[in-house]
């Protein structure tokens, strides 16, 4: 198993208290496992994404523990995680298109950036992969700016897997290309996978069509907690979870006529997370909740691979 | 009352002294009908947003005209009287400082100043009711206190209170979560069934299936394919609208492992026209060549 994690809390401290965005989840990663993580914003998966490689100031470890490859991953340990990033861990931040430095060539910020971890560029790899991706390779005489949002994307996913880490978390990196470049670049990052650039993946993403296109797996989260996680054919076919469940049938499709039939979205939002309800998170808005889910659904497996917190599942 | 758009085209001046141009929208005809919603497709710089905002005045066409009713559409009071747009970022449309029942108040002091007060409380209940949302909830309220849905809903309130006869949403549903989305759109439909014309302009192909009774696609500011919805999604015809629709992630099937023999986009600069090849379902096809065959 790549990464494993264990009743993960991380709070952000805010001048009204302490926002509970990670609220005790655990879940593994295996080899060479695509996971799609997928829910509502604000349900915390950028920060579950943050937490693996760097905490911001506002961050706190509440508790839990990560592994990776089977040892400790010290996330609450700033110094202590600088030998993984990057080399064993990477990620490609939310809005990473507009992160990159302007001011530096292409080539140039990744001779730099491979400094600063004690490494040095492999060009003939380098070049293998920008042809693998279809760059051109003058593109490392660039500025980022000269480059289209779908270049972009696919220059920063071979930086951040340079080093083949074991761990790539890509967060949120097609929500901002159009369809078809958006396909281009999901495609992409299976291909890495399936060349050993990366070992494992969490893809984080709020389309579930997306997701289901790639991730092996999925996990569907729902204010800072689990609500179901499974093979990803069994989430879009055979959901447990209520919130799933509405979720999955709020989504219009194109090859569908939809002039006789209304879908419907899920009334309500997500409780705010400074001061989360007791019980099920998700029971001011479920349909099915009775007296029992006024206590915290633990998540247990209904089949094999297939963990869902609710009480009626 | 039907809203026309003939032969309307947008350039820019671009580069150094403004030497050359760009065509943002080029050559674009369509008519809206009440109780009928279009939807405007294209990805990033396909010119969707430039022709939306010059339906709503807010652009000035470079050559061809829009007209309501038959008479040349002038931006000022007496269209927007009957023509809105609610667009994709509803955080941006409000003063943040401002609660929404003043947001509320400045179209009555701009359009309706003579309304009594106790008429106007009766107007402002009705048509926040229409959109689905509850008066007391949400006139207290900041932009920030309120959700995307709600807020974007609150908008569409407020362009109710005019005669409205056709909105321009553009990406109004681009920030919101799925769960939320489709309650906007279910509203678009319920205002459509009650005879309001709307011009959806979106990117998301899925959206424009559900919503719409009619598709354009725009491709580099040209119409490249428009008709029916079941037409145009089901039997899609121009090889950009194959392409985009190939690439919708969709639940009912996964990408497979290599791409359908999808023909390459014409890219020719030279003259092409719209083809009507079924009733209604217009193509375009470039000047010299090809009467394909519908399959
Ligand atoms: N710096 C911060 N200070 C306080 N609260 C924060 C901060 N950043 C995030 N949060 C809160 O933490 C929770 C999780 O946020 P997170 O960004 O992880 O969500 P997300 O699932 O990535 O959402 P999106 O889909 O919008 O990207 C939210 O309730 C959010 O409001
Ligand atoms: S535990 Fe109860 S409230 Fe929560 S999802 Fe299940 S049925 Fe609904
Ligand atoms: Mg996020």
């Amino acid at each position: 198993m790549t990464l494993r994690v264990d009743d993960l809390r991380v709070h952000y401290r805010t001048l009204r208290g302490e926002v509970k965005a990670l609220d005790g989840v655990s879940f593994g990663v295996g080899d060479g496992e695509i996971l799609g993580l997928a829910g509502e914003s604000g349900c915390g998966k950028t920060t579950l994404g943050k937490s693996l490689i760097r905490m911001d100031g506002r961050m706190r470890l509440a508790g839990g523990t990560v592994s990776l490859d089977g040892a400790e991953l010290p996330i609450g340990d700033d110094r202590r995680m600088n030998p993984f990033r990057f080399k064993r861990v990477s990620l490609i931040p939310q809005y990473s298109m507009s992160a990159m430095n302007p001011t530096r060539r292409i080539g140039r910020m990744i001779t730099e950036l491979l400094a600063s971890r004690g490494e040095s560029v492999d060009t003939a790899e380098l070049e293998r992969r920008l042809d693998l991706v279809e760059l051109p390779r003058d593109i490392l005489g660039r500025y980022p700016i000269e480059l289209s949002g779908g270049m972009k994307q696919r220059m920063v996913m071979v930086i951040s897997t340079l080093l083949d880490p074991s761990l790539l978390i890509a967060d949120e990196i097609t929500s901002a290309l159009d369809v078809s470049t958006q396909k281009a670049v999901a495609r992409t990052l299976v291909e890495f996978r399936d060349r050993g650039f990366v070992r494992s993946m969490i893809f984080i993403t709020h389309d579930i069509s997306l997701t289901y296109q790639i991730a092996d797996t999925i996990m569907v989260m729902y204010a800072g907690r689990l609500a179901e996680k499974a093979p990803a054919s069994v989430i879009v076919s055979e959901p447990r979870h209520p919130y799933t469940r509405m979720l999955i049938s709020s989504l219009p499709e194109v090859g569908v006529r939809h002039a006789e039939r209304r879908l419907s979205g899920i009334p309500g939002r997500p409780p705010a997370l400074l001061d989360p309800p007791q019980g099920c998170r998700f029971r001011d808005r479920c349909p099915l909740a009775f007296d029992r889910c006024a206590e915290d659904p633990p998540p247990i497996e209904v089949a094999p691979g297939h963990h869902v917190a609710c009480w009626k599942a | 009352m039907m809203l026309s758009l003939e032969g309307v085209t947008k350039t820019y001046r671009v580069g150094a002294f403004g030497t050359a141009t760009l065509t943002a929208v080029d050559d674009v005809s369509l008519d809206l009908v009440p109780g009928e919603v279009v939807s405007l497709i294209g990805e990033s710089g396909s010119g969707k947003t430039t022709l939306g905002r010059t339906v709503l005045g807010l652009l000035t066409p470079t050559r061809g005209r829009i007209t309501l009713d038959g008479a040349p559409a002038r931006p000022g009071k007496a269209y927007y009287r009957h023509v809105q747009g609610v667009f994709q970022d509803p955080f941006s449309c409000y003063n943040p400082v401002f609660k929404a029942d003043r947001v509320i108040k400045m179209i009555k002091d701009e359009y309706f100043p003579g309304v009594a007060a106790s008429e106007w409380e009766g107007r402002i209940e009705k048509s926040l009711k229409d959109v689905g949302l509850d008066p007391g909830q949400v006139l207290g309220r900041y932009p920030h206190q309120l959700s995307g849905g709600q807020l974007q809903r609150l908008l569409i309130a407020r362009a109710l209170l005019l005669d409205l006869r056709y909105l321009v949403a553009d990406e109004i549903t681009s920030m919101l979560d799925a769960s939320t989305r489709i309650d906007v759109l279910n509203l678009l439909a319920d205002l459509k069934s009650r005879g309001l014309g709307v011009l959806f302009v979106t990117h998301d192909l899925s959206l424009g299936n559900y919503i719409s009774e009619r598709a354009v696609v725009l491709y580099r500011g040209q119409v490249v394919e428009s008709g029916p919805t079941a037409a145009v999604f089901g039997n899609p015809l121009h090889p950009y609208t194959i392409k985009l629709l190939s690439s919708v992630p969709r639940l009912t099937a996964r990408w497979d492992g290599g791409d359908p023999a999808v023909p390459a986009v014409e890219v020719s600069a030279g003259p092409s026209t719209l083809v009507e090849e079924e009733p209604g379902h217009l193509v375009r096809r470039s000047g010299t060549t090809l009467t394909r065959s519908v399959s």
